[in-house]
């Protein structure tokens, strides 16, 4: 049996070491820079998947009622929940829930995700194509995770404002123990008690997606940067 | 001496108690302790099965849960239910017309829940009732009536509402034989000139829609139970009879003289395809056919003046009579469809006919006479065999699916269970007492779910706390997993369950509907959105276009009523969150309050008689804010000018 011609080359003992050196470089900074092509693909889960989650669950809310956050606006977890928050937090003198149309982040978040997609995507391919160093791929990182701090800083903003920002002819005006009147600021991350409720915040699959998608950019630019320093 | 005797006596005397009171502890307490773990569901939990038992009396077909007993619903079929409004709100007085007009009563005895293959598919339930006779089927995702058919020429709805194994058909045959049609003549001519109907009502299969295919008129005998053959014997079905005598006075004495009356066996199939073929003839009829719109949340009725009918003879092949001893009673077949059972309910004694048997007998063409035209076969020729219970007034019998028959005794008041094909019996439990009917999950299909058995007991007497002369009825569960029953519950059931049928909670507790949806809502006088609410005018018609949710109405002051007027209240209510339910009652309302479910529009009719401001209310503690959930009508002298205007928070 004979071997083909190519694998028969292959076997021979290489004499150019050099040249493997920069082969293994090159490798490892191609490898750095699909990571950084993947990546920002993981932001696309947001236009599927919600950012973050809240559930609200009580006595006689044995299946919680839910709220998903989209980038593109809010949902709830079943068909009417929206619908049923809104209508019990009528009673403490809640505003309604915002609509897509309501908020300017609802229109501004799929543009910024999206441009970061492809501003991601373009660093990891030029950094394919070697015209790019890892330096960007941080840059992407930073960036990435500055207008989600920002992000997180606004929608907090908005949990304030929701939470605080009722109607002074509420049915029910409830007081803390020290007599100043209660607010219902649903907590940014993690579980609060609210009257009947207990009200449980935490990032859903798209957020953890971006998540996802941000370290592996992260990864590429810590490879990239060792990749660097070898050489 | 004396000081030693006796401390030797107390302390016997406290021996004797402490070893009296551990005993009884042992032999007690363990028992109730296991019997009390088999029924105990621990709160938040949920029972195993469904359990459906008729009304009888109440009209109404109840919902219950096993092994607990506890009682879930009361759903109502043929009787008003002011619960909810239903046979009182404009929307469900259809459902109970009749052609003898609105009969807001009836007595339903046997529910069964529909088949495929010969397995419960829980898409519907159906029910008889039988005094004016009617076949209701009721939507098992919505727990509510969706459509009552009148049966003509039927009188006792009795032998009914059993369906074939792929709900082919629900079958509803006559206890009482009449004149067909129905006629001026002297009760004396009994004899000859009765019938008894027996009605095959075809389902469709995608939506449950019943419609008479024909009717077979039958000599005028009582045809008193009934069971669908399956398996093997699909295509047959199986009626007791009794008054094979044809007596029309004192039948207690006048219709037990035959040593043995018969149990019908009729190929459906047979007749089906006469029919099919052209076979049979239409008579004149009058007869109400009632169907309820989810969608429009509106039940209409339609009169129907035309029946198929079928004579017997006319189709050779199709019926036989089996010779079954003492005014058999209940009509059992087992789960393979190869047995027969007649329990004589004169006798100690079961009769078990062989579907084998019986073809072959009909293929050698071993008759022992006729009735009217219809072969009889020999006696002794289909006996599969004879079940020599000990008991006294043997009924109904079901089945567990490993081979055995549970069979209720109503004079010797137990349950009796014996084996399949050697006829031994196994063991006997008593009942409190008088029992009827029993059921076994599954018991009337090829699949029964032999873990309990439910016994629905005539008489109470001192099973609870008295409550006078009248209370309810009693019913007895036992565990039949093991060789023996073992009774491990009794409880209080509503109204005069006769038989009763079950299935296991999978089949529809995830499917059961939550709320009804605001936009499939199609009734005319809706209010989908708050902006629609308003009040119309339309001669002295007033419609009050409603929408209610947590906390108010929508509008909650109207004025502009005058007296004479007729106002009908349409109330949409607007909640799309599951149990939250609003009522609505206002005073003086000459019918009842109306229970309206999320996404539901219901509609009552206010006649108001005197002047003066008249408040309304929501019915149901819907909200914290419940209480201030009302509202006011103004209404104003006949010949007042007062000006219709309605509001809300003005």
């Amino acid at each position: 049996m004979t071997c083909p011609l190519y694998l028969q080359i292959e076997k021979q003992p290489s004499t150019k070491k050099p040249l493997q050196f920069v082969t293994f470089k090159s490798r490892k900074m191609k490898k750095a820079s699909l990571l950084m092509i993947v990546g920002p693909l993981f932001l696309l889960g947001l236009y599927v998947f919600p950012l973050w989650n809240i559930m609200l669950g009580a006595p006689q809310y044995p299946d919680p009622l839910g709220l998903n956050i989209h980038i593109s606006g809010l949902k709830g977890v079943s068909e009417f929940d929206i619908q049923n928050i809104d209508g019990l937090n009528h009673y403490i003198g809640m505003h309604t829930l915002p609509k897509p149309e309501d908020m300017w982040e609802f229109s501004t978040f799929p543009i910024v995700v999206g441009s970061m997609v492809v501003l991601g995507v373009l660093i990891g391919l030029l950094g394919y194509f070697k015209k790019l160093s890892y330096k960007w791929f941080i840059g992407w990182f930073v960036l990435m995770s500055i207008m989600g701090i920002l992000g997180m800083y606004d929608f907090n903003e908005w949990l304030v404002d929701y939470g605080t920002n009722l109607d002074p002819n509420a049915i029910m005006k409830l007081t803390n123990p020290d007599g100043s009147p209660m607010t219902y600021k649903p907590p940014l991350l993690g579980h609060v008690k609210m009257l009947n409720f207990d009200v449980t915040s935490m990032p859903a699959t798209g957020g953890w997606l971006m998540f996802v998608g941000m370290m592996l950019t992260l990864i590429a630019g810590y490879l990239g940067w060792k990749n660097t320093k070898k050489l | 001496m004396k000081t030693y005797h006796q401390l030797i006596m107390t302390m016997g005397a406290a021996l004797m108690l402490a070893s009296c009171g551990q005993q009884n502890q042992n032999s007690n307490g363990a028992l109730s302790s296991s019997a009390a773990e088999k029924v105990y569901i621990a709160p938040g939990e949920q029972d195993e099965f469904y359990a459906f038992l008729s009304g009888g009396y109440s009209g109404n077909l109840t919902v219950y849960g096993l092994p607990s007993g506890r009682m879930f619903k009361e759903i109502p079929v043929f009787s008003q239910f002011p619960t909810s409004g239903y046979g009182y709100s404009e929307e469900t007085v259809p459902m109970l017309n009749t052609s003898h007009g609105f009969v807001p009563w009836d007595d339903a005895h046997h529910p069964d829940i529909s088949q495929t293959n010969g397995e419960l598919d829980g898409r519907w339930i159906f029910i008889n009732g039988n005094n004016t006779p009617r076949i209701a089927r009721i939507d098992l995702s919505t727990f509510e009536t969706a459509e009552i058919i009148e049966v003509p020429n039927s009188a006792g709805n009795h032998s009914s509402s059993f369906i074939t194994e792929n709900t082919e058909y629900v079958v509803a045959g006559t206890r009482f034989s009449v004149p067909v049609p129905q006629r001026d003549i002297s009760i004396s001519e009994y004899k000859g000139n009765f019938k008894g109907a027996l009605t095959f009502i075809s389902v469709a299969p995608e939506d449950g829609a019943m419609d008479i295919k024909f009717q077979l008129l039958m000599p005028g005998f009582n045809y008193d139970l009934s069971h669908p053959g399956r398996g093997k014997s699909h295509g047959w079905f199986f009626f007791t009879t009794y008054n094979t005598e044809e007596a029309n006075s004192l039948l207690e004495v006048n219709a037990s003289q035959n040593d043995k009356d018969f149990i019908a066996a009729i190929n459906w199939k047979k007749i089906e395809e006469y029919v099919n073929n052209g076979g049979g003839t239409k008579m004149p009829a009058n007869y109400a056919h009632n169907v309820y719109d989810e969608h429009s949340h509106t039940g209409t009725s339609t009169i129907k003046k035309e029946v198929l009918t079928v004579d017997p003879t006319e189709v050779p092949g199709a019926v036989y009579f089996l010779p079954t001893p003492k005014s058999p009673h209940g009509c059992d077949v087992d789960p393979s469809g190869q047995y027969i059972i007649g329990n004589g309910k004169l006798s100690a004694d079961l009769t078990v006919h062989s579907f084998d048997k019986m073809i072959a007998a009909i293929e050698g063409e071993k008759f022992d006479g006729e009735a009217y035209g219809i072969p009889i076969l020999k006696f002794e020729d289909v006996l599969a065999g004879q079940v020599k219970s000990g008991g006294l007034g043997p009924l109904h019998t079901e089945f567990d699916g490993q081979g055995n028959a549970y069979t209720t005794f109503f004079i010797s008041s137990e349950v009796v269970k014996w084996k399949l094909g050697t006829w031994e019996v196994i063991d006997r439990k008593p009942t409190y007492y008088s029992v009827g009917h029993l059921m076994i999950p599954g018991g009337n299909s090829r699949k029964p779910y032999g873990k309990y058995v439910v016994a629905m007991n005539k008489i109470t007497k001192d099973r609870y706390l008295p409550t006078g002369p009248e209370m309810e009825h009693s019913a007895q569960l036992y565990d039949i997993s093991g060789d023996k029953m073992e009774l491990i519950y009794d409880f209080p059931t509503h109204g005069e369950p006769h038989y009763a049928a079950g299935c296991p909670a999978e089949l529809l507790a995830p499917k059961s509907q939550k709320i009804y949806r605001l936009d499939e809502n199609k009734h005319p006088y809706a209010v989908t959105s708050v902006d629609g609410a308003k009040v119309v005018r339309d001669g002295n018609e007033v419609h009050v276009y409603m929408s209610t949710i947590r906390s108010h109405f929508t509008p909650d002051n109207i004025e502009g009523i005058k007296v004479g007027d007729k106002v009908y209240f349409h109330i949409t209510n607007h909640e799309q969150d599951f149990d939250v339910p609003h009522g609505f009652a206002i005073l003086g309302q000459n019918s009842s309050e109306l229970l309206v479910m999320p996404g539901q529009t219901k509609t009552s009719v206010w006649e108001p008689k005197q002047v003066g401001v008249w408040p309304f209310y929501c019915t149901d503690f819907c909200s914290a804010l419940h209480q201030e959930m009302q509202g006011y009508v103004r209404v104003s002298p006949a010949n007042s000018d007062t000006e219709l205007k309605w509001s809300l928070g003005e």
